[in-house]
């Protein structure tokens, strides 16, 4: 057995934003084993005070390049939940395709560029367009019909323009509509065979139970509003997510924690699919079993495959929403009214690629916002990778350091996780006593 | 042919937003990656170089120790381009610039947050090493993208239109926004992104900072012929733009006199007692 064991990884790549892993382990004994988080401090939050209603959405897509249209949803629905705004049908359906939209685009970024390399032994996804040309060109072909799904009817994935409080301020053509619809059809083959490719990969075998915790919807597989369920048999209404995320300041750390009925709970693919995976559209649920998924599924590794059979269900639903769009029409509607009123709140909930996200804001009788909350996905996972860590380092100690580097590595990425996002942490000391 | 340019991609206080546009023109651009060395861009590889001649940055400078990082790529980089608004004007980002840097700290991070997190206001990168190239807008245009790096790897100065974005919104036959009651920033924005937003329906909110010889004093009226009042008009001409405003020595009014402050602290959980670590 190895006894003594240094393992420092200075800005983990292939993740967006800026983390450390750091692994010390002398006699044997884990001396340290923490994720650092080092990104420069946001301040979201604040900078959304005094701002009026109708930017936020705007200014919190910011937070994310990837998530952007999820950030730009969760604000909406909170703002409008504030501001008691009725959405029409026609507005929910195509919020959905948008959504749909950017967690495709999320998802195929994440298992593609960021996951397959670890796998196929190369550090990015550049030398692949050389070695495994098919892999890359399927990767681009998947990430531009999603790409193209946002803009056609947010305007762009990074940042949406056309998502507004109430409604939309465009609307695609339904020839546009159409096309969409075809391209997603032919996209099947595409996603065949990102089954195929992730359903051979040899994934770390670890198992660490937690809590999991997503959205719940009554009957469907849903990203968007529902209620807060938990695999430990809770269900909460939104509003009251504070009781979930239950931040608080840690000792040793000036990170704030989450935690609901343990010490620590994921979100994310992996938890939204061993919370809902019945609803899952056929062709999923064949995925999963392909994949090796069975719920519960206690894998953290497990999160990228669990992300391959969200992409395989969203295409599904994609198409589905689409022919809803093309029976139905397009109505050119205007945004919904919004009523002010003396500090109005309301919280917005969606489960966005990397698990749920909250925004809660209180809004003047003037229209400026009075007070803001995120909490972000990573956050949430923080306490979850750290627990994970932990558990994993003694399990790799005959190992290679190189080795248990790049495990450590892989264990990360597996969570996706969205540094920048995260407005709530910075130097996470995770020791391991 | 003579050897690749080596290129390298850095970010600072930012979404990582306009680097994921890069990567985005990598599905219909794929050939770009044979006219560069990419070096570093660790948000989509592991690789590390240090050798490297034109560095994009994203983002803004927000602390002390950003500086010295800025510094080094200066010294190694012969082209610096700053890419996005962050970096280019400091973006949604110098909105914190509002308050004093102590009050936001501690209604994000709490009491904590003050001693443990190093920050300052935020500012663009140009306000800490000379850039010579910039590549407007919040995200970045990938075809501006495109069109620059075509222009740098031919050693030819990059340029930006000098016109505004009504220029361009005339050239699409869009339908005037401010003319149909939408407040657009058009008049006094840079053009270069095609008019995306008021394309869209929505109007521009000047991501990719000002035309040269604005005319503020005329979008003012445009903009209260809309029924909006100063405090509104502030909050629109401010939302990428603070930092620009600050320099011109106008820091538009504060709206809110308090600025962030916890009316209460945020409620404990009375569902499950949280475990102390």
């Amino acid at each position: 057995m190895t006894e003594n064991i240094r393992v420092n990884v200075h800005h983990v790549t292939r993740v967006e934003g800026h983390g450390n892993i750091v692994v010390d382990v002398r006699d044997g004994t884990i001396e340290k084993c923490e994720l650092q988080i080092v990104e420069s401090p946001r301040f979201f939050e604040a900078l959304l005070c005094g701002r009026p209603y109708y930017q936020a959405s705007h200014i919190t897509s910011r937070i994310c390049g990837i998530c952007a249209c999820g950030h730009a949803i969760t604000s909406l629905r909170a703002t409008e939940r504030a501001l008691q705004v009725q959405l029409s049908e026609q507005t929910v359906r195509l919020r959905r395709l948008v959504f749909h939209g950017e967690l495709l685009d999320s998802h195929i970024l994440h298992v593609y560029m960021l996951v397959a390399p670890d796998f196929l032994g190369v550090g990015s996804v550049i030398p692949l367009a050389t070695t495994h040309p098919e892999v890359v060109k399927r990767a681009l072909r998947m990430k531009q019909f999603s790409g193209d799904l946002c803009a056609a009817f947010a305007g762009r994935h990074t940042h949406p323009i056309a998502l507004t409080v109430g409604g939309f301020t465009q609307f695609p053509t339904l020839s546009k509509v159409a096309e969409l619809r075809e391209r997603a059809e032919a996209l099947r083959a595409d996603v065949d065979a990102t089954v195929e490719l992730f359903g051979s990969l040899p994934w770390p075998s670890f198992e660490r139970e937690t809590e999991y915790v997503a959205l719940v919807h009554p009957d469907y597989y849903g990203f968007i509003d529902g209620e807060i369920g938990s695999t430990d048999g809770y269900t909460l209404p939104i509003d009251q997510y504070r009781q979930v995320t239950n931040e608080r300041l840690a000792s040793h750390s000036t990170a704030k924690h989450t935690a609901f009925n343990r010490d620590s709970y994921m979100v994310g693919a992996l938890a939204r699919y061993n919370l809902k995976h019945q609803h899952l559209h056929p062709r999923a649920k064949a995925a999963a079993a392909h994949l090796g998924l069975s719920a519960p599924c206690y894998n953290p590794f497990l999160n990228s495959a669990a992300q391959v059979v969200e992409i395989v269900h969203c295409i599904d639903d994609v198409i589905l929403l689409l022919d809803e769009v093309l029976k139905r029409g397009i109505e050119w509607e205007k945004p919904a009214p919004i009523t002010l009123s003396p500090g109005a709140r309301g919280v917005g909930a969606c489960d966005v690629p990397r698990g749920i996200l909250f925004h809660e804001y209180q809004i003047g009788e003037n229209g400026l916002i009075e007070e803001a909350n995120c909490i972000i996905p990573t956050g949430q996972n923080l306490g979850n990778v750290d627990r994970d860590m932990r558990a994993l380092v003694p399990t790799l100690l005959t190992e290679p350091e190189d080795s248990i580097r790049l495990k450590m590595e892989m264990l990360v990425r597996a969570y996706d996780p969205c540094i920048s996002c995260s407005t709530h942490f910075l130097n996470v000391e995770f020791v391991g006593k | 042919m003579a050897t690749k340019p080596k290129i390298a991609f850095f970010d600072f206080t930012s979404c990582e937003g306009c680097q994921l546009t890069v990567v985005d023109l990598l599905q219909t651009h794929l050939g770009l990656l044979d006219l560069v060395e990419i070096v570093q861009f660790r948000e989509a590889m592991s690789e590390k170089g240090e050798d490297y001649q034109i560095a994009f940055i994203e983002g803004s400078c927000t602390r002390k120790s950003d500086e010295a990082r800025l510094q080094k790529i200066r010294a190694q980089a012969a082209v610096v381009v700053a890419l996005g608004a962050c970096a280019h004007l400091g973006g949604v980002n110098a909105l914190k610039n509002y308050w004093p840097i102590e009050k936001a700290q501690r209604y994000v991070y709490g009491e904590h947050g003050q001693d443990a997190y190093e920050s300052y206001p935020a500012r663009p990168i140009s306000a800490v090493i000379p850039v010579d190239a910039v590549i407007p807008g919040c995200p970045i245009d990938r075809h501006e993208f495109l069109r620059i790096v075509q222009l740098l790897l031919q050693g030819r100065a990059p340029h930006l239109p000098d016109y505004p974005l009504c220029v361009e919104c005339k050239f699409k036959e869009n339908a005037c926004l401010n003319y149909h009651g939408i407040p657009c920033l058009g008049p006094i924005t840079r053009a270069g992104c095609d008019a995306i937003c008021p394309s869209y329906g929505d109007g521009c909110e000047g991501c990719r900072g000002w035309a040269p010889e604005a005319n503020f004093a005329y979008m003012r009226e445009i903009l209260r012929g809309h029924g909006l009042s100063d405090a509104d008009i502030d909050a629109r001409f401010t939302m990428f733009n603070h930092y620009q405003f600050q320099q011109m020595g106008e820091p538009a009014p504060v709206t809110t006199p308090l600025g962030p402050d916890r009316t209460a602290p945020l409620p404990t959980s009375t569902f499950a007692a949280p475990k102390e670590d």
